[in-house]
């Protein structure tokens, strides 16, 4: 089979994955996918500009000109919504990437040369696990300057550690096996026996445990914008967006209630959807 | 079996693996301990030589040692030399090993349904162990890998490239095994209990695979095995090991007709056969602890030929009729 088939049939071959694991997961997708769409084409569905205020429309209830209403700045809040999309995947995508990658590499070094690295790296995991992620986060974008790059690294650095915990566990295990020991006696070298050989063992446990971390990152990120460590205004985030909002919880409802709900429902279909591929791909924890 | 058509091993030419006073030392608790000791062997082009034992006599430690596949932290070579193709495989780096591992030296292991990797197909694992050493194509290597099937005995080669090995039985996934070991026409295969995990007639078919690539290649083969059966079947010589050390070293025939070391005889008398009516005779004792090896003859504790000296000094590996052909290394024996 060719690469080029291959490729052709992942799609399929995840779509009847899903399918095992429900149709929650079915819903979850759909969710996620609505909103990437909306982040995506963002320039064409937003009826306002996010940015440009306009006082004269300052604090309008939601109604059939603003479908959610304006901000204290006369800003159109859907609009502000579907941009905020934007600041929330790129963040939430791009951070759990980079604490997959490092976190895979540095959990499989650990586990594969163990010894001493292992003790130290583990004793490190350790430490970071036992602060709250948003503590965490906290305190890196709080030395690091608020900033969309510094909040990414801030995030990436609290969901660091679960996957080097992820990924070392197999790796322990998987090392000990034959078949690693029979690919050295093939004259295998340990990169090409750690990429080759043990890697794909645990590729989907990843990427399963990055697609429900990624609601974490999104939360996360939501919360230091919320605290005013994230994006700075006035570009639109979902957590800018409920601080501003949580200023006039009691004349203007709809400021927070809105991207709440965005939050909500993007942090939800990802769970929905890491959920369904963990119980489709691992039988023990799939109800019968 | 096929020994007939196999050409004899050449004994005049320089032998293509020679151990010399191997000493493999494992760890512990903080301490060296060897569990290969003083072993030297040598093994001739097209040559099968048959390493027998009890588990725990030190034949897959040897064979670990020659391609120094030891786990590295609590195992080391403490003393001898591997000589292989003009090099000491004792001293060679981990770079330059990797370079003869699976390419002049192969090996294959006991559990075939373990030592292929679950997530790749087999074709893919095959061409991985050519793309290793050898400059091909992708497509090239698939071609090679078609034929290699082919060789171990796989029928529709072409569509089991497409398989995973779950999809294999045991005895075809040690065919796998065996044609990933030859891939790159390695010069000398350690088998170490290749058939053991394998039921008796899928055993004997594998045998014969290993028997027909052995005369094809002309490839030199160190069998391990604690089944004296398959050695009759398969080697060319036998290395009786007890306790880490060589005892006993005769042609296969001359074994079994007249086993020299009082251990020998014993692992023969344990082996049940139709053609003798007396019962099958358990070894009294068990091998000595690595912790507690004995100063004297390893052996002398079980051993019913005993003599006062046995216990006090060490006996050598030593030839007796004079052809450097059979050694034993015993007082009793050596001394007749």
């Amino acid at each position: 089979m060719s690469t080029l088939q291959r490729l052709c049939h992942a799609p399929l071959a995840f779509g009847r994955l899903l399918s095992r694991g429900g149709t929650t997961g079915w819903i979850g997708f759909a969710l996620l996918l609505a909103i990437i769409f909306m982040a995506v084409f963002a320039r064409w569905i937003a009826p306002h500009d996010p940015i440009e205020q306009n006082i004269a429309n300052r604090l309008m209830p939601p109604s059939s000109e603003f479908l959610l209403g304006t901000d204290s700045y006369g800003r159109d809040v859907l609009s502000r919504i579907i941009y905020g999309a934007r600041i929330s995947l790129l963040v939430g995508i791009s951070s759990i990437v980079i604490a997959m990658i490092f976190g895979t590499v540095v959990g499989m070094l650990s586990g594969y040369i163990g010894g001493r690295f292992d003790q130290l790296v583990m004793a490190v995991v350790d430490v970071m696990l036992s602060f709250p992620s948003l503590l965490l986060g906290l305190m890196v974008a709080a030395v690091m300057g608020a900033s969309i790059e510094n909040l990414i690294i801030a995030i990436a650095v609290t969901e660091f550690a679960p996957f080097v915990r992820l990924a070392r566990a197999p790796t322990l295990a998987i090392k000990e096996k034959e078949f690693i020991e029979a690919g050295r006696a093939l004259g295998f070298g340990h990169a090409r026996l750690m990429v080759v050989h043990i890697l794909p063992n645990m590729v989907s446990d990843i990427l399963i445990m990055g697609s429900l971390w990624m609601a974490t990152a999104i939360r996360t990120e939501a919360s230091l914008s919320f605290i005013g460590l994230g994006v700075r205004p006035p570009t639109a985030t979902w957590g800018g967006m409920i601080r501003e909002g949580f200023e006039n919880i009691l004349d203007a409802w709809w400021l927070a209630l809105f991207p709440s709900l965005a939050v909500f429902a993007t942090v939800l279909a990802l769970n929905l959807l890491g959920d369904a591929l963990r119980d489709a791909i691992d039988p023990k924890q799939r109800r019968s | 079996m096929t020994q007939e058509t196999i050409a004899p091993p050449g004994q005049g030419l320089a032998p293509v693996l020679d151990i010399h006073n191997l000493r493999t030392e494992l760890l512990i608790d903080g301490q060296w301990r060897a569990v290969v000791r003083n072993v030297s062997l040598t093994i001739h082009r097209n040559e099968t030589l048959a390493l027998v034992g009890e588990s725990g006599s030190g034949k897959s430690m040897t064979a670990l040692s020659v391609l120094k596949l030891l786990p590295t932290k609590i195992s080391r070579i403490g003393a001898g030399q591997i000589l292989f193709e003009g090099k000491d495989l004792a001293s060679l780096s981990e770079r330059d090993l990797r370079r003869i591992r699976g390419n002049r030296i192969a090996m294959i292991f006991q559990e075939p349904m373990t030592s292929l990797n679950p997530t790749m197909r087999v074709g893919e694992q095959i061409s991985e162990a050519i793309r290793a050493h050898k400059n091909v194509s992708r497509a090239d290597a698939r071609l090679q890998a078609e034929q290699l099937l082919q060789q171990v005995g796989i029928p529709s080669a072409r569509l089991r490239l497409e398989d995973y090995p779950h999809q294999f039985s045991g005895g075809m996934r040690q065919r796998v095994m065996i044609a990933m070991a030859i891939a790159c026409r390695p010069a000398l295969l350690l088998a170490d209990e290749p058939t053991t995990a394998l039921d008796v007639t899928i055993q004997a078919q594998v045998l014969a695979v290993l028997a027909k690539l052995k005369s094809t290649y002309g490839m030199s083969m160190v069998f391990i095995t604690h089944n004296l059966g398959v050695v009759a079947l398969i080697a060319d010589r036998v290395a009786v090991m007890y306790a880490g050390e060589i005892v006993e070293i005769a042609a296969v025939g001359d074994l079994y007709s007249e086993p020299m070391h009082p251990y020998t005889a014993a692992l023969l008398d344990a082996m049940p056969r139709v053609d003798r009516t007396e019962d099958v005779q358990p070894i009294p004792g068990s091998v000595p602890a690595l912790t507690d090896i004995p100063s004297g003859c390893a052996y002398a504790a079980r051993c019913p030929l005993k003599q006062p000296c046995c216990e006090k000094d060490h006996p050598e590996l030593l030839p007796i009729d004079g052809t450097n052909q059979r050694f034993v290394r015993c007082f009793v024996r050596s001394a007749k």
